[in-house]
């Protein structure tokens, strides 16, 4: 019965989606996103599921639902700028964890766009926290190269892809040591040997055919590094120790279009300025403080602030944690910054900083901040109203638009609280409580 | 971050497992589980030193020092608005509002005018030491995973007092004692050990002096699955109780000897066990779901012996009634969940829930980054239990990151409040720590100042990061 009713549900979803609101949201402490400071008094309007106007003094157009935030703060939605939303229910449990594939004979070729379940609890419980948009990277092959990761919304539908192929995602350092045979020098030459082989592929396609079982790569793989080479795709590097950091930027002479983006970069503080000349955006889980690894032992909280200031494009995200459920860390986690920034000897970020780097800077980094990212006009109607500062502890939506819906906010742990907000059965027993 | 955890399908698991899940490197023998024996039996009853390894703990010299226009939380619900705390000689000397006399002559006396004093952050579940960093696999030495029951082991034989870790859960942190249990792959993991955090050259030198041993157990998923892989019991829940209870029937046999003066052979996982039962050795359970957490009580009643803390529970909330009643402890985490079939039904509200029926309440870490925010972790779960509409304040909130846990360690005598005549571990915070933006600005320990964001020579440094890149850096 209940499972019937979820598939109607379901299929409902599927052929009749919530159409876009035309809205204003009017008296908000207004934050665009793009590192300008809140505005006080802030209107957005949002039409056909695309903001319009957003900032002091815009006029709101006649008849269109009003929403009166009360000075409450009104921002974007977060974008999570390195997760696994979307991909795992419970990690622990295989059949619902579609992180990697490593027995796949595929690798760059792999595409997560089917995986992505947005039935599961994770991405309702991820918007409840005010992130609506993810860039979704997979983990790991058989292979060096991990696959395609895609740009998703978290909205309450069955289609949760925004940009399909997003992403190219590789690991070197230790990870990418143990892919390609043991050592950095395999993991480079393996790297190198399979671009040059979807290059080769590009140009004489038949040339895989005549390769046969000594092919480096696949033809599915070649297609999609073909992309990587030619700049179409951006290549996510996770890469942590410093040199590495150095030796992956090198790429670029060799591969002039790659569209690098460094995922993790621990060390990057060390090297900050090599990675401001090469202008290639940076992700980082900006807490890691520990030497985990001895690809890490520069570690510090101080990371981020110090990129910035040399000049980076720093995104924030929330990663070696928990990537599929936990993406409501990113507000505290940017939050931290600024309280950094206040220590002595310490970097951290201002809060408008703060706030870009978890709104418009992944935008940008994965190349769409003309369409998600901040409140700027033309971009889609994902917005938030919070119930306090979204960088402080604890705060939460209490309205959320996703491309100019409004979005459910009630999840599974919900239910769950509300069922034993007193822990003793009553007259029947709490599975007839709902 | 991956902390001992082997295997794909953990490593997917990542940081989840830290620790509390991780299973550490298969193979190797069989380990007798009974631990040494020697070749002759004795003709006469047992007389073991019951502390082989002792602290050599000693509090550091501090000066006489005085916070005022500070607000205070007392750590056992109290709060004081411009309020003042004097430190002396090691020890909380006087708390209490503006006119609190502060002595003259040689007295370090700070302005806390916008900050906040707190006793320090005691964590109840920390793997600092026996997981450290590097998480290297020549440093897995968290679980003795070679048979389901090793209550002969002792943490402290694995504590490498050189982790990283312990710097950073001090100064980001404010944690001044915490207990480093053995890892859950085990139903029976082995002792625990409760230290201050100072940096020493020695395990000893970090004990805290009179703290009770813990007995780290385990429920559920992580030992069943441990030993089902390698062919062995328990590989079901019902085999994990059944393993438990043989284990606790010879205990008490073991126990009802030594009672009765009768001679034993000396075996160093029976001596663990009838420390539990006797009220000596406390019992620490990582323990998820409710119903199993209701089990593991009527376990305890059956061989008489108490509970003092369920770990991690993230489904307190569902018995809350029932860990009042029992007078048992919940050490949980703000929001933690769905990185395995046990922790699917974690709610947010939990640690708000479990409290207001009034059941002892504990945020923990199980985690060398968590440790260092256990504040914000506190800070997320008090929010959310207000959203609830439970009125909870600030000060309250406070008793599940120091008072409590120190309760539930056996300490709260000695450290976890601020009363005059207990230890002086207290933290010096630069604005409200249920904020994002405040830090600790300085930390003492029995009134020695062990880190001051103000001052770089008060940063501690361990060997391993000494001639490293960012040797002494802010972290």
């Amino acid at each position: 019965m209940m499972r019937a009713l979820l598939l109607s549900v379901a299929a409902l979803a599927v052929t009749a989606p919530i159409a876009a609101q035309d809205i204003a949201i009017t008296n908000a402490k207004l934050v665009i996103g793009d590192g300008s400071a809140p505005i006080e008094g802030g209107t957005v309007v949002v039409r056909g599921g695309k903001v319009v106007a957003a900032g002091a003094g815009v006029a709101v157009p006649a008849g269109i639902e009003r929403v009166d935030a009360k000075g409450r703060w009104v921002t974007p939605g977060i974008v999570a700028a390195f997760s696994r939303v979307g991909l795992v229910e419970v990690d622990a449990v295989s059949g619902t964890n579609d992180r990697s594939a490593g027995r796949s004979r595929f690798s760059a070729g792999l595409d997560i766009a089917p995986a992505l379940n947005p039935m599961g609890s994770p991405v309702a419980v991820n918007r409840a926290a005010g992130v609506t948009r993810a860039i979704v990277a997979p983990g790991s092959s058989s292979n060096l190269f991990a696959g395609q990761g895609a740009v998703v919304d978290l909205a309450d539908d069955m289609d949760m892809v925004t940009r399909p192929r997003a992403l190219q995602f590789v690991a070197f350092g230790e990870a990418g040591s143990a892919k390609a045979g043991g050592s950095r020098a395999a993991t480079f030459l393996l790297f190198r040997e399979q671009l040059l082989a979807a290059r080769s592929y590009a140009r004489n396609p038949a040339a895989l055919a005549e390769w046969g079982n000594d092919a480096m790569i696949q033809r599915a793989d070649a297609d999609a590094l073909v992309r990587v080479i030619d700049g179409t795709t951006p290549l996510f590097v996770r890469v942590d120790r410093a040199v590495d950091i150095v030796n992956v930027i090198k790429l670029k002479g060799e591969f002039p279009a790659l569209k690098l983006v460094l995922v993790g970069v621990t060390e990057g503080w060390l090297v900050a300025r090599d990675i401001a000349a090469a202008k290639v955006p940076v992700l980082v889980s900006p807490l890691t403080d520990l030497p985990s690894s001895f690809e890490q032992l520069g570690a510090t909280q101080s990371n981020a602030g110090r990129l910035k200031a040399a000049g980076v494009d720093v995104s924030v995200g929330v990663f070696d944690d928990d990537d599929a459920h936990k993406m409501g860390y990113t507000t505290q986690y940017a939050g931290n910054l600024v309280g950094l920034a206040r220590l002595p000897g310490a970097s951290g970020l201002s809060w408008d900083q703060a706030f870009a780097a978890i709104s418009s800077a992944p935008a940008r980094a994965v190349g769409m901040d003309a369409s998600i990212g901040s409140l700027r006009a033309g971009r889609v109607g994902d917005v938030v109203i919070w119930d306090d500062d979204p960088l402080e502890l604890g705060s939460r939506p209490t309205m959320v638009w996703i491309d100019g819906k409004r979005q459910s906010l009630t999840t599974r742990q919900d239910r769950l609280r509300d069922r034993y907000a007193t822990p003793q059965e009553g007259a029947l027993p709490k599975a007839y409580d709902r | 971050m991956i902390r001992g955890v082997k295997g794909s399908l953990l490593a997917a698991v990542s940081l989840a497992f830290a620790g509390c899940a991780a299973t550490g490197t298969s193979g190797g023998g069989e380990a007798n589980s009974a631990g040494d024996k020697p070749a002759a039996t004795a003709d006469k009853p047992v007389k073991f030193n019951k502390d082989p390894y002792p602290s050599t703990y000693k509090p550091y010299a501090g000066r006489v020092t005085a916070v005022r226009n500070v607000t205070i939380f007392d750590g056992e619900g109290g709060r004081i608005d411009n309020g003042t705390i004097l430190l002396v000689n090691g020890k909380v000397e006087r708390v209490g509002g503006p006119d609190t006399p502060i002595p003259v002559g040689d007295v370090a006396v700070f302005d806390g005018t916008g900050k906040f004093v707190t006793p320090g952050v005691i964590d109840i579940h920390s793997h600092l030491g026996d997981y450290p960093s590097p998480s290297v696999d020549a440093h897995d030495d968290g679980n003795e995973a070679t048979s389901p029951t090793t209550p002969e082991v002792w943490t402290e034989h694995s504590v490498w007092p050189q982790d990283p870790g312990f710097s950073r859960a001090l100064a980001n942190g404010g944690v001044t004692s915490l207990q480093i249990l053995p890892g859950s792959a085990n139903l029976m993991g082995g002792r625990s050990v409760t230290l201050k955090n100072v940096p020493s050259r020695t395990v000893q030198g970090m004990k805290f002096p009179g703290a009770p041993y813990g007995l780290k157990m385990a429920c559920g998923e992580n030992p069943k699955r441990v030993y089902g892989a390698k062919g062995r019991m328990p590989s079901t829940r019902m085999g994990n109780f059944a393993v438990n209870r043989a284990t606790w029937a010879k205990a008490a046999a073991y126990k009802k000897k030594m009672d009765d003066g009768k001679a034993v052979d000396r075996d160093l996982a029976m001596e663990t066990l009838a420390g539990v039962l006797s009220g000596e050795i406390l019992v620490h359970n990582h323990c998820y779901r409710a119903d199993e957490m209701a089990l593991v009580i009527d376990m305890s009643k059956e061989f008489g012996y108490k509970v003092s803390t369920f770990h991690h529970a993230v489904e307190a909330y569902k018995i809350a009634d029932l860990l009042k009643a029992e007078g048992i402890c919940g050490a949980l985490w703000a929001d933690w969940w769905g990185f395995k079939m046990e922790a699917y039904d974690s709610v947010p509200e939990n640690v708000a829930l479990t409290y207001k029926a009034g059941a002892c309440t504990i945020v923990h870490s199980d985690d060398a980054n968590q440790i260092q925010r256990l504040n914000q972790e506190a800070a997320k779960a008090l929010k959310a239990g207000r959203r609830m509409g439970m009125q909870i304040s600030d000060e309250q909130a406070w008793t599940w990151l120091s008072y409590n846990p120190a309760k539930a360690l056996g300490i709260g005598d000695k450290t976890g409040s601020l009363k005059p005549g207990k230890m002086a571990d207290v933290v010096l915070w630069n604005g409200n720590p249920f904020s994002a933006y405040t830090r600790p600005e300085k930390v003492w320990i029995d009134g020695a100042l062990m880190f001051d964001a103000m001052d770089p020579k008060r940063r501690p440094v361990s060997d391993f990061e000494l001639g490293q890149p960012g040797e002494g850096d802010v972290k």
